[in-house]
């Protein structure tokens, strides 16, 4: 056991599965000499050599497409898209390629690939290095998609993910990276991609969330429950896609109010899906309309502003509280 | 400072060795033996004549879309010939003649081009993969494959096929920068049939060749006559020779024709001269491998007749394959049904169950299993 950031917990994920397994590789842009430019594959290199841990040259296209010919084989790469708002350059190899090979081929050929990104704000960063959109790979049939929002969680995702026969796009918030450290077990641990976790109980009101908005939902919960004597559920969704409508439904049967909270732009977002999947399954329970919590329907509009763009504790304790009294 | 030249001037080898009036470079000529040469000469026409039914099937209604090869013929078999069957091979979407000779069943590549997702299954320990559509995004996955190849200490060389349109595309670039930086063991095969689909090679690219590509990224690039299958033969059995000794990648273009549509389509007519396709035919790379195979009188009798006979047989297996079963469309999405998929899987097997029970008509298409696609009338 021992205390890790987000970081440490990931480099721990993969320094423990390229041990077990031989097929496992790790590909990107500086995750060789340079440990990454978060320092997530820190150290691996020296570990594991150059053949193992690939400096690729800069082409996210190149870096998706070899994985893929590197997994049709029978590797297991984990690629590292150095920042999620590069992946347009390999978009068309996910979307062409790494969800539809098990498809294509009928099943002689499968993409065990992970595919790791940096994602979100509130980082004070340039364009392109604050994005969410994790809702693109959410809506491609044959991606697995999981954002963990603490190390421990995001360790076990890590090795999860890895060892799926399927592709997995694992998204990592660029803030949670050394915001808290959490007890890591030295032993391997997993979880299950496509299930969700309640972090927190409570009978009135459904809050969902992940990533770095999860902390968000869980000080509204705190907040709610003292100055308004209103307990919620905290839901951690973990996966995005599949997404785990089972324990959704139940809590919001339970409670019949949700807010949901996502750092994606709302329209089309992942919001509009729970919500729907709520319609279908807690229908008749529900007290109040779902409300969603969301950045604007705008581009990322830049650092000086970013904060009135991610959602915040005041606006989601403002959903909250709407939906409480509706 | 003085200007200073850093790289020597660049060259690009041309190779021909049998030309289109039958003129032979004895000096070049490979050492093939007799029974490959009837095996290469079959595979050409088999590839020819499939093309040729495959069109009247297309026609008929009874496949869908497909891209045609005539006129590339040598370019295809003449270059996959110097394959193992352990070594990977990788098409594009035209390489019908390339595909059939490394194993592909005729049937299953007639089922892919009527919408059947089981045509692009290989056989187990097949090592191809299946066409892929989007333009040069498959030259990646063989330098991955070649990689992998590598890493695992197997000795298997990686083939892969695009034509000069891809030569635009960013994957094309991005494929043959890993493999010259990685050294891997990978042939890229440019089949410069000079069209993609309306666009002229001149409007495709500056270069004068589309091998010199290659020297931008450190592997050798050569040009050779496409129709001349001794010149394919002999450019890809050194590349993949070189790949196999752990001398790295080549780019081979094979400088050819589309004697046909683009796809069935597609209205050629509309944007190149029939005085070109004409003067083109003139070098048709069957033609000139038969003439050379009479001069040595390894011409069989009947060939056509016999490959004709294996066309129609396929075909035959391939009418015979029944409706689909649609519920399977679930079956390969991931390993295992997530539980919303399995529920939509569920839904649909009601429905079809319940459509079934209503009205017997209506759970068989009206049409026979192969003319679910509408037939262009072009």
């Amino acid at each position: 056991m021992a205390k890790l950031n987000l970081v440490k917990a990931l480099n721990l994920a993969l320094l423990q599965e390229m041990e077990r397994d031989q097929d496992v590789l790790v590909m990107g842009e500086d995750v060789g000499v340079d440990g990454g430019v978060f320092r997530v594959t820190e150290d691996l290199h020296r570990t594991f050599g150059s053949r193992r841990v690939i400096d690729s040259p800069l082409a996210e296209a190149g870096i998706i497409g070899a994985g893929v010919g590197m997994a049709l084989y029978g590797l297991k790469p984990v690629c590292e898209i150095q920042f999620s708002g590069f992946a347009f350059q390999c978009f068309h190899q996910i979307e062409n390629h790494v969800a539809r090979y098990r498809m294509r081929s009928q099943g002689r050929f499968h993409v065990p690939m992970v595919i790791r990104m940096p994602y979100g704000g509130g980082v004070r960063a340039l364009e392109h290095h604050s994005e969410s959109e994790e809702q693109f790979y959410a809506h491609i049939p044959g991606l697995k998609m999981v954002i963990p929002s603490g190390p421990r969680n995001a360790r076990a995702l890590l090795v999860s993910a890895i060892r799926d026969p399927d592709p997995v796009v694992f998204f990592e918030h660029k803030g949670l990276y050394h915001a808290a450290k959490e007890d890591v077990p030295d032993e391997i641990e997993t979880l299950p991609i496509g299930r969700a976790r309640v972090v927190r109980e409570g009978g009135d009101l459904t809050l969902i969330a992940y990533g770095a908005m999860l902390r968000l939902a869980r000080e509204a919960a705190e907040t709610l429950a003292e100055a308004d004597g209103v307990e919620a559920d905290v839901l951690d969704l973990l996966s995005i896609s599949p997404l785990d409508r089972e324990t959704i439904v139940a809590s919001v049967r339970k409670t019949g109010r949700a807010v949901i909270v996502h750092e994606a732009p709302r329209s089309f977002g992942p919001g509009a899906e729970i919500a729907a999947s709520i319609m279908d399954g807690a229908f008749l329970s529900l007290e109040a309309p779902i409300a969603r919590v969301t950045s604007w329907d705008v581009p990322f509009p830049g650092f000086a502003r970013e904060k009135a763009n991610v959602p915040d504790l005041a606006r989601v304790l403002g959903a909250a509280r709407e939906t409480l009294a509706f | 400072m003085p200007r200073t030249i850093l790289e020597p001037r660049f060259q690009v080898e041309y190779l021909s060795i049998l030309d289109s009036d039958g003129n032979l470079d004895a000096s070049l000529e490979p050492d093939i033996p007799a029974d490959d040469l009837k095996r290469l000469h079959r595979g050409m026409l088999l590839g020819r004549r499939l093309d040729e039914r495959m069109i009247r099937l297309q026609r008929q209604g009874r496949i869908g879309t497909f891209a045609p090869i005539k006129g590339q013929e040598a370019s295809q078999v003449g270059a996959v010939m110097t394959l193992r069957p352990t070594d990977w091979m990788v098409p594009s979407f035209r390489e019908t003649a390339a595909m059939v000779w490394r194993g592909w069943p005729i049937e299953k590549l007639l089922l892919l081009f009527s919408g059947y997702l089981e045509g692009g299954q290989p056989a187990p320990g097949q090592n191809d993969l299946p066409v892929t559509i989007p333009v040069a995004t498959q030259l990646p996955h063989a330098v991955g494959l070649a990689y992998a190849a590598q890493y695992r200490g197997d000795d298997a060389v990686v083939m892969a096929f695009c034509g000069d349109g891809a030569t635009s595309e960013g994957d094309f670039h991005e494929a043959l920068n890993f493999a010259g930086v990685w050294h891997v063991p990978v042939v890229f095969v440019v089949q410069n049939n000079q069209w993609a689909i309306s666009v002229p090679l001149k409007k495709q690219t500056h270069s004068r060749t589309l091998a010199q590509k290659a020297l931008a990224y450190g592997l050798p690039g050569l040009q050779v006559d496409g129709n001349d299958v001794l010149a394919v033969y002999v450019a890809c059995r050194e590349a993949v020779e070189r790949a196999r000794a752990g001398d790295g990648p080549t780019l081979i273009e094979c400088v050819t024709y589309r004697l046909g549509v683009h796809t069935t389509a597609d209205d050629p007519t509309k944007y190149r001269s029939a005085e070109e396709v004409a003067a083109w035919e003139r070098k048709d790379p069957l033609t000139r491998l038969a003439a050379y195979l009479q001069k040595k009188d390894l011409l069989d009798e009947g060939l056509t007749e016999s490959v004709d006979a294996e066309i129609a047989a396929a075909v035959q297996r391939f009418e015979a394959v029944g409706t689909p079963d649609p519920l399977t469309m679930f079956d390969h999405a991931y390993g295992e049904a997530p539980a919303h998929l399995a529920a939509q899987r569920q839904a649909l097997a009601e429905r079809l169950r319940d459509v079934g029970r209503a009205a017997p008509d209506e759970a068989t298409p009206p049409s026979p299993p192969m003319r679910g696609q509408r037939a262009s009338r072009r």
